[in-house]
């Protein structure tokens, strides 16, 4: 197998987790006592595994840049969570919850991975239950399941459009249980700046006391890298501001292989850019796909006048509307998966029937919902005769009851009323499969350095569905590092603390302080922004939902060009040893600008469109992607080499024992 | 839309903060607050001057990192929402916004509008938890069946985001509000109740040695609360902390 071994164990699928922690080495409780854990990142993986580390008896340290564990992005997502529980007798089960996550990620996932993903589902919902997660219930007062997109069974566990807020915060109440024991220290307002090697294995990390401005040398047995996804490299994006790769990136830096870094989910259902001002996108969550019809007007006349301000939506009448997702696809109509949905949107706006000013809109629209529940509610409460006005009414609070918090934001930001009129939404990039990529260990190609929840690559191929990401940080932290990670520590239980003084971490400091002493003497004249707004704009013309080997070839150029222009030109006010935002972002840039050449390489090189990552040249008359199984059903692995240029491809080849690769249809 | 600007810049901790004057000029409606913000940091950097610090990151009104006091209030003048929810559509041309980070003795500022709410981490780290491992092997979840209200209810306590405007609202600086919403969570649920007694008296005593102040029923917490924490909250508190002070 050569350097990329997966380390899967034998067996039947269904019994390879079983199997192998039954199997992998113990440490025992008095030598946990002797072992430290370093975790990065504080989100749903990082939060759960530190809290679950820390309760087996490990000395855990954790650290994040926000100002509390709880403020971790994880926190928005606001959908759901998946499960296999099949409470609702629909016909869900393991296998299934596998199939449909591998035939979402378009057959480029591990299978022994996706099972155990499915196989520990179930109980992460009794986790967190006896958490307290307040999760929405049913008037018998069991748990209610709602349904996402590319899936046929009700399997999706939520709390109001707040799932991501509540999960985490149970994760973040384990941790305090542990805080308060002394079993985790937390650092927070500390980012990571690199990984320091001992001998071949990970055992510390330096890292920036964001307050003071300080460098510290912290070590440890292990490292566990849970920082989350490299969205941010498109500048705008659903992603919190400070979200970055710089943790990743750096242990990537330091030998670990960065996986498929092309794979990003550009999410369907986004609030529209509103002008040269944005900042970030904000997501409307997929649930609202349950009950939303998405559509843009039949004629192209009708979208110009929309367009111009002439003619509103609710005039349009039902013959006059596309409703194209369930034209096209009849099967799953408004809940196709998101890279599919996402391209019909843009296919859509590019022909010219986008709906706002800047043409890229199209409609989310409630109406049949809300008359549907209305008269539902109405039938209920005995209301025989009630009036058209009066369902609406009825219909309008139960829309309330479960999306109310979506609407409030819709409402803010765009200054309309969603329950009156449709809601425009595009696309927007949301989630990166890619990552830094991990054995069945969740263990990078770096010994004693693991990486969890969407900073690894592992279980979402090139698409992930949804309400699936929370239910992998989840599974990640609280139920595979538990186990896997012991099985490297238990060669440790001898080794006793590691030093800090030692050449290595002498060493990686100087490489640390360098860096930012280059920054902080460019003294040029462009701020951050100016160079993170310009490779956004790269990223989204060139390598975003749509891709072409001239435009690739052209952002390879364009990111190396402009990250010299950045080293030389750019400007970071103030003082290293001081509290200082611009040098934070300068370092975070500096790392996408690499991050970006590496991600269009990687695009470049899969001649074949797979789940989010479409290239053009490869697509089916109906304009469908079209895989090509034969020469890519890999993982590319890059390993780094000094310059993004000069990265060597390693590939994993993916083996289907259980699965029969198909195309992807949702027709 | 021309906008005048008051905003509070102290370099660090220990030196004296002060009110220094902007003006920002081509201010849009659809602009968020903290965008306007982006842009006269832009500026002053442009300028070589340092930019204004403050707390933001996820900018859609959920994860509770900004904490900005605009003009007297937090959060500014619209209810309901964070900050980085606020357009610039509330206010109008020649508009003069004062800018100030949220105040209280608990919540010392760390450099211009950013301010240390390690005081809220250490309360929860008191009692705000289930002690149940994170093994996984516990009860199927249906086999907890809670009452719909009672679980909306805890919802409803749990949607607090930790931002402190409850406290910087609070004419007293009191924290009630923000304890009170995570005893009120686990107080409403069944698997909440094992512990009630010592959560609510730990709780309760990190919030005291805080320094943060007392609650005199005012109210101002409930209204400035981006996510409408109830007071019932409060009531809920103050009876479960009689009950177990009762009990001992």
């Amino acid at each position: 197998m050569g350097i990329l071994d997966s380390k899967i164990p034998s067996g039947p699928l269904a019994e390879k987790w079983t199997k192998y922690k039954n199997e992998i080495d113990l440490v025992n409780p008095a030598n946990k006592r002797n072992i430290d854990i370093i975790v990065v990142g504080t989100g749903l993986a990082g939060g759960s595994a530190a809290a679950s580390f820390a309760e087996l008896g490990y000395n855990v340290k954790t650290f994040c840049y926000q100002d509390s564990p709880r403020r971790a992005h994880s926190i928005a997502a606001q959908g759901g969570i998946n499960a296999s529980k099949n409470y609702q007798g629909d016909g869900d089960s393991d296998y299934r919850l596998f199939y449909d996550t591998v035939k979402g990620g378009d057959y480029r996932s591990r299978e022994a991975n996706v099972y155990r993903l499915a196989e520990v589902s179930g109980n992460i919902i009794d986790q967190c239950v006896s958490q307290g997660v307040p999760f929405a219930r049913d008037y018998g007062g069991l748990l209610d399941n709602r349904s996402f997109g590319g899936v046929l069974v009700s399997r999706t566990f939520y709390a109001k459009g707040q799932t991501g807020q509540q999960l985490l915060l149970g994760a973040y109440a384990a941790m305090n249980r542990q805080i308060h024991r002394g079993k985790i220290k937390s650092h927070t307002r500390h980012e990571m700046l690199d990984l320091v090697i001992v001998d071949g294995k990970a055992r510390g990390i330096i890292t920036r006391n964001l307050i003071t401005g300080e460098i510290d040398r912290h070590s440890a047995h292990a490292v566990v890298i849970a920082t989350g996804g490299y969205g941010n490299l498109f500048f705008l994006s659903t992603y919190a501001m400070g979200a970055n790769v710089m943790a990743a990136w750096r242990t990537h830096r330091r030998g670990a292989f960065m996986s498929n870094p092309c794979f990003t989910q550009i999410h369907p259902t986004c609030i529209p850019v509103s002008g040269e001002h944005q900042s970030k996108l904000t997501l409307m969550s997929e649930s609202l796909r349950n009950d939303g019809r998405i559509w843009v007007p039949k004629r192209l006349e009708d979208a110009q006048a929309i367009r111009e301000g002439k003619l509103k939506p609710t005039q349009l009448k039902e013959e006059d509307r596309d409703y194209y997702l369930e034209r096209r696809y009849p099967a799953f109509g408004n809940l196709v998966p998101r890279d599919v949905a996402s391209r019909a949107a843009k296919e859509r706006c590019d022909a010219g029937y986008g709906v706002n000013k800047t043409g890229e809109a199209v409609y989310l629209d409630f109406d049949a919902a809300i008359m549907r529940y209305g008269s539902e509610k109405a039938l209920t409460s005995g209301l025989k005769n009630a009036d058209d006005a009066h369902i609406r009414k009825l219909g309008e609070e139960v829309v309330e009851a479960k999306y109310g918090n979506l609407f409030q934001m819709y409402e803010k930001i765009v200054d309309e009323n969603p329950y009156k009129t449709p809601m425009m939404i595009y696309p927007a990039v949301h989630y990166t499969m890619g990552g830094l990529w991990v054995d069945y260990n969740l263990q990078t190609t770096i010994p004693g350095c693991y990486a969890a929840g969407e900073a690894n690559f592992s279980d979402h191929g090139a698409n992930r569905l949804g309400a699936s990401a929370l239910m992998q940080g989840l599974a990640d932290g609280y139920f595979v590092l538990p186990y896997t990670i012991g099985d490297f520590l238990a060669d440790d239980i001898r080794t006793g603390p590691i030093p800090t003084d030692s050449e290595e971490f002498d060493k990686t400091e100087k490489d640390v302080l360098d860096k930012i002493n280059k920054l902080m003497s460019a003294k040029g004249t462009h701020s951050v922004d100016y160079y993170h707004k310009k490779l956004g704009k790269i990223m989204w013309n060139k390598c975003g939902m749509s891709r072409n080997a001239k435009g690739l070839k052209e952002a390879i150029e364009e990111i190396a060009a402009l990250r010299k222009d950045f080293w030389e030109n750019v400007k970071v006010p103030g003082a290293a040893d001081d509290k200082n935002q611009e040098l934070e972002k300068a370092g975070r840039v500096a790392d996408f600008l690499e991050l970006g050449e590496l991600f269009a390489m990687d695009a470049l090189e899969r001649n074949e469109s797979c789940g989010g990552h479409f290239r053009e040249e490869y697509q089916t008359p109906e304009g469908e992607a079209l895989r090509d199984d034969k020469n890519f059903k890999f993982v590319s692995a890059w390993e780094y080499k000094g310059k993004p240029k000069d990265a060597k491809l390693h590939k994993e080849n993916l083996i289907y024992e259980n699965i029969e690769l198909k195309t992807r249809s949702y027709k | 839309m021309k906008i005048y600007l008051k905003i509070w810049r102290q370099k660090d901790a220990s030196s004296k903060g002060k009110i220094v004057d902007y003006t920002m000029n081509g201010v849009e409606g659809d602009m968020s607050f903290l965008e306007m913000l982006d842009i006269l940091n832009e500026d002053l950097i442009s300028k070589g001057e340092v930019p204004i610090e403050f707390d933001h990151d996820c900018r859609e009104g959920i994860c509770g990192t900004c904490s900005l006091q605009i003009n007297g209030r937090p959060h500014g003048p619209d209810r309901l929402i964070t900050v980085c929810q606020l357009h610039m559509r509330s206010f109008k041309d020649g508009d003069t916004i004062v800018i100030e980070p949220f105040r209280a003795k608990a919540f010392p500022v760390i450099k211009d509008l950013i301010v240390d709410r390690n005081a809220f981490e250490r309360i929860q780290q008191a009692g705000g938890f289930i002690s149940v491992n994170t093994s996984g092997r516990t009860v199927d979840a249906n086999s907890i069946p809670i009452r719909k209200e009672n679980a909306d209810k805890a919802f409803n306590a749990a949607a607090c985001i930790g931002c402190g405007a409850c406290v910087a609202a609070c004419k007293n600086a009191s924290a009630m509000l923000f304890t009170s919403a995570k005893v009120s969570q686990f107080a409403l649920l069944p698997q909440g109740r094992i512990e009630a007694s010592e959560r609510v008296q730990n709780m309760v005593r990190q919030m005291d040695l805080e320094g943060f102040g007392n609650c005199t029923n005012t109210g101002a917490c409930e209204i400035e609360c981006p996510k409408g924490i109830s007071l019932e909250n409060i009531a809920r508190m103050n009876r479960e902390y009689l009950g177990a002070s009762i009990k001992g």
